[in-house]
Parts: C-alpha cells; sequence; structure tokens
C-alpha cells in the first residue's frame, strides 16, 4: 500500500512529507522501546510509536524506514518535526492506539 | 593504506544530538557507494554506541577510518567504565535507569546490537577510567 492509504485507515494527520505520500510500503512495526527496532527489525518501512523524542527520528533514520505514525494522538515538538523534514521521513499521527493502529493496518495487507 | 578519517566530539550533555556523528558517518558511506546493507549495517552500529555514551558516559569521542573494503571505528569515552563485559554483552542485561528507558533506550540490547551487526568488536574497559570500543564492519 501506500502511505497514503496509511493515512486514510487510521484516520491520520500528516506533520510532514507530504510530498512522499504515494511512496510504496509493504512491511511495518509497533514498538517504544527503539533498542528493540534496532534489534529485530529488518527492512520494514513504517515504524508506530507512542514516543515523541528526536530519537525515533534518528532510529527510523539509520533504519532506512520511510515513515512514522505517533499513536494515541501523540505529536511530537516542532525540532522533531523538522529533523523528519529534513530527512524526508514522513510523520503522522493518528488518534487510534498502538494496538489498534498496527492491527488495522495489518488485516488491511500490510506485513510484520 | 589509503583511508578516510573522521572524527567527532559526543556530546554527552544533549540527548537530542545523539546520532549526529552515525548520521554523518552513513552520509559519507553513501556518497561513496558503500552497499546499503553494508551502511545500514555501520550505522545501527556505531549509532548504538553512540548512544551508549551519551546515556552511559557523559559523550566521548569518535574515531572512524574508512577503507576500501571496510570500516573501523573507534569510540571512546571517560565514564564509569564497565565492571563485568560478558555480563554487559548479555541481550536483556542494562544498568540504565527508569528515565532512559522512557526515552526507549536500555532495553539491554546496546552492546548485543553493536556485536550483531559488526563482524568485529572489543571492548577494553575500566571501573572508574572510561571505556574503548572497536568496532569493524566489512563490506559486502
Amino acid at each position: 500500500m501506500t502511505i497514503r492509504e496509511v493515512v486514510k485507515l487510521l484516520d491520520a494527520e500528516i506533520l510532514c512529507g507530504a510530498e512522499h505520500l504515494d511512496t510504496q510500503i509493504h512491511t511495518a512495526c509497533g514498538s517504544d522501546m527503539m533498542s528493540d527496532v534496532l534489534a529485530y527489525v529488518k527492512d520494514q518501512s513504517v515504524l508506530l510509536t507512542g514516543l515523541l523524542n528526536p530519537q525515533v527520528v534518528r532510529t527510523a533514520e539509520m533504519m532506512d524506514m520511510l515513515c512514522i505514525v505517533f499513536v494515541r494522538g501523540k505529536r511530537p515538538e516542532q525540532s522533531v518535526i523538522d529533523l523528519a523534514a529534513s530527512k524526508g521521513i514522513v510523520l503522522l499521527t493518528t488518534e487510534k492506539r498502538l494496538f489498534v493502529a498496527c492491527g488495522i493496518l495489518y488485516t488491511n495487507g500490510l506485513g510484520g | 593504506m589509503e583511508c578516510i578519517r573522521l572524527e567527532y566530539e559526543v556530546d554527552g550533555e544533549n540527548f537530542a544530538s545523539a546520532g549526529n556523528a552515525s548520521e554523518s558517518v552513513k552520509r559519507t558511506l553513501k556518497q561513496l557507494g558503500v552497499s546499503p546493507a553494508s551502511v545500514r549495517r555501520v550505522a545501527i552500529a556505531m549509532y548504538e554506541g553512540e548512544i551508549n555514551m551519551v546515556i552511559h558516559a557523559h559523550g566521548g569521542k569518535a574515531a572512524v577510518e574508512i577503507y576500501p573494503e571496510r570500516v573501523d571505528i573507534y569510540l571512546k569515552d571517560s565514564g564509569p567504565g564497565i565492571a563485568d563485559i560478558d555480563l554487559a554483552m548479555k541481550a536483556g542485561y542494562s544498568t540504565a535507569t527508569e528515565s532512559i528507558r522512557s526515552l526507549g533506550f536500555g532495553a539491554g540490547m546496546g552492546l548485543p546490537n553493536m556485536k550483531k551487526y559488526s563482524d568485529e568488536m572489543k571492548i577494553d574497559s575500566t571501573v572508574g577510567v572510561g571505556t574503548t570500543v572497536f568496532l569493524r564492519v566489512n563490506f559486502e
């Protein structure tokens, strides 16, 4: 699916990277523990998380991820949004909780 | 042998800037045309090291040597040192505080990740003096 479809499925708001919405993505992971993302994730292109600090963007950048979805209506500081924008990473925020957001994407065909 | 040398100060007081050095190395390797898989291994291994220096050791210095077929990374800090390196290498073992965990780190995966993503890893540590970590990643 495209990032645009993720936005629609999660009823998400785009915080930055609107120009990359047609990028294709195939897999995602959900975690609040960045060390685990670095340890276990392989070629996942979307990170769903409730963590808001700049290291979420750094972690995504190191893993070559394309999109971060903040769950539970969370919204990072502008400096974090600017950091992601400078890396070409799409930031989204959704009111849905982590489990629900992951479930919706999974049942709509996004792999783990 | 020809190599590119890069040196960085890792600021131990600024959690937000942790990862700057790894990011710079990642960008340099990309520009040099190193394969994406190798670039990612270097980036993750060094990033975990950089995070460790910030959360455990008040920062330090990173020196990186890029050769045509590999990269060597030296991470040197003057932090508290590691009393039991074997224990520290165990996945899930961590001395990180709750405040570090709330930042998304301190799961006890830092050193195991560095080992996982590098081809060679050496730790020299003296309690009360500091730690030097050597990482070598061979390009695919």
